[in-house]
């Protein structure tokens, strides 16, 4: 009975959250302005957006914004982890307490903080503070899935290196960030979901004619402009299938590990 | 541990550690620079325009303004009735979650969670547009604007409240309600004074993940309310904007700088050291 209801609870919350994606997903493959009136199966969605310019020069620029601000979050936060790590005065206090803020700070205030910086700096809107801005908020996640890695770590490693005679720049890249690996690929990843995801820092930082998935939506929304809506029905229908896929990956990998450690 | 190895008396050995632990400590430098310009100085002047008139000059006069105006105060009434409303919601629906998949076996647990998590990886906005033509279909858009965004804030932000709370309860050490149990206390009882106060750190985090962001995320308000609920964070944007008015803006950016800082000092009382010692003091 415990179980029963257990599982009945998860399931109503499950569907609460799925039911709404997978209506999306089912009337993409209509080509109906509205959801909810199903007009035959088509796969028009999908060309309008393999071949709308306006909404693929979107996804694209969604796509490499993340990755160029990912790639320097992941530079920028390691090497402040490992700072922060090894430096305990005043310096490594201060990154380390400065690196919390935009973590907890309310989304808005640090975009118009940013917005503020750039407007006295005459760097205004462009792509540079658009980078930055990612940056602000992608760079404190991977010092936070980093630091755990090098607390676990052990101390004597670097120095073992050193006395071996490794240089320090040796003993960092050959020891020390093969050891810590893990967490700034975690943090890589996080600070990639976080970019796709931002609306906030985009919306305050971005060229005029410049748009990401999130605010080119909103706008879309906003504006009541519903024609661009119904390929972005296609869009969430592809990030969910390959979400489905990573799922199904991850849980036989899983399954493949532990039946291997079972042989063992 | 530490201490004794820099009291070690071999001058070289101390002279080399010396050198790469300056060399160390230096990598932080231009993480330290960024953060200094990108998010410090920015704070300041976020501080600066809230006390200074359009000329230049000081004044309280932004502050008067705001704790003046009765649709500014109005709408940061809302703001926090929504933030609260949310964050509870998401909390009564997270726990129980939270707690059925921190008993299960290590495994399962684990794709289980990430079912519930998954979404996250679809952007927020595109997600949150999948629940509004939900209520679409079902006609309640434009007719329950308040509902409305509770349902969409609650939809977006569920997730940020599961995954803390899940880290807390998987952490928690389930020998201490075994021992409660074998002491008598009822299943209820070792819930309430076992279980609950153990994973208040979880709560803690989860509340601060929502309640913060649904206070200020006018993107959920605004798309799911047709533009009649106004929150904090949408009064921002509309100063910055079309009202033309940083300084205005400025004081509404502080007043939410000042709840951020109450809300870090109150989590800070219960953080997870404090806690872990008063629990198993028990």
């Amino acid at each position: 009975m415990k179980k029963f209801l257990s599982w009945g609870y998860l399931i109503l919350i499950l569907a609460f959250v799925y039911v709404p994606i997978l209506v999306l997903v089912v009337y993409s493959f209509t080509d109906s302005t509205v959801v909810g009136k199903w007009s035959g199966f088509s796969l028009e969605l999908y060309k309008d957006l393999f071949t709308g310019e306006r909404i693929r020069k979107t996804i694209i620029n969604t796509v490499v914004l993340a990755l160029i601000s990912a790639s320097l979050s992941t530079i920028l936060g390691t090497l402040g982890a490992i700072g922060i790590f090894y430096n305990k005065k005043l310096l490594g206090k201060f990154v380390k307490n400065a690196n919390h803020i935009p973590v907890i700070n309310a989304e808005i205030v640090t975009a118009i903080s940013l917005a503020l910086v750039f407007a006295l700096l005459g760097i205004g809107r462009s792509y540079f503070a658009l980078l930055i801005g990612h940056v602000v908020i992608c760079a404190p996640f991977v010092v936070l899935s980093v630091i755990p890695k090098l607390k676990q770590m052990d101390g004597s490693l670097y120095e073992a290196a050193l006395d071996l005679g490794a240089s320090p720049f040796q003993a960092l890249t050959k020891v020390v960030i093969p050891e810590i690996l893990p967490g700034i690929i975690s943090g890589f990843l996080l600070a990639i979901t976080l970019s796709l995801d931002d609306y906030m820092i985009s919306a305050y930082t971005k060229p005029t004619t410049f748009d990401t998935i999130s605010t080119y939506v909103y706008n879309a929304v906003k504006n009541q402009n519903h024609s661009d809506l119904p390929a972005l029905r296609a869009l969430s229908a592809i990030i969910f299938f390959i979400m489905v896929i990573a799922v199904i990956v991850r849980n036989v990998s899983a399954t493949k590990s532990l039946k291997n450690k079972k042989e063992i | 541990m530490k201490k004794e190895k820099s009291a070690d008396p071999s001058g070289s050995a101390k002279q080399k550690k010396s050198a790469f632990r300056f060399n160390r400590g230096q990598l932080c430098i231009p993480y330290g620079l960024f953060l200094a310009l990108f998010v410090i100085f920015p704070l300041l002047l976020i501080i600066y325009y809230a006390f200074t008139a359009k000329d230049g000059s000081f004044t309280f006069g932004n502050f008067i303004w705001f704790f003046s105006s009765p649709s500014m105060l109005y709408n940061l009434g809302i703001s926090i009735l929504i933030g609260l409303t949310t964050t509870v919601i998401c909390l009564l629906l997270g726990y129980p979650v939270a707690y059925i998949l921190s008993r299960f076996p290590e495994r399962r647990r684990g794709i289980l969670l990430l079912l519930f998590i998954m979404p996250m990886w679809i952007n927020f906005v595109l997600r949150a547009l999948a629940m509004r033509e939900i209520l679409d279909l079902f006609g309640m858009l434009g007719k329950y604007n308040f509902l409305n965004t509770i349902i969409g804030m609650v939809y977006d932000y569920l997730p940020f409240m599961i995954l803390p709370l899940y880290t807390t309860l998987i952490k928690m050490d389930k020998s201490l309600e075994e021992a409660a149990l074998d002491l008598g206390a009822g299943k209820a009882k070792v819930f309430t004074s076992v279980t609950l106060p153990l994973s208040l750190p979880g709560i803690i985090s989860g509340i601060t993940m929502v309640f913060m962001p649904t206070m200020t995320c006018y993107v959920i308000s605004g798309t799911f309310s047709n533009n009649k609920v106004t929150i904090i964070g949408k009064l921002i944007e509309t100063w910055f904007g079309t009202g033309d008015n940083w300084h205005y803006g400025s004081v509404i950016a502080l007043v939410l700088l000042i709840i951020m800082f109450l809300s870090t000092l109150i989590e800070g009382k219960f953080s997870d050291d404090k806690l872990a010692t008063r629990g198993t003091n028990l």
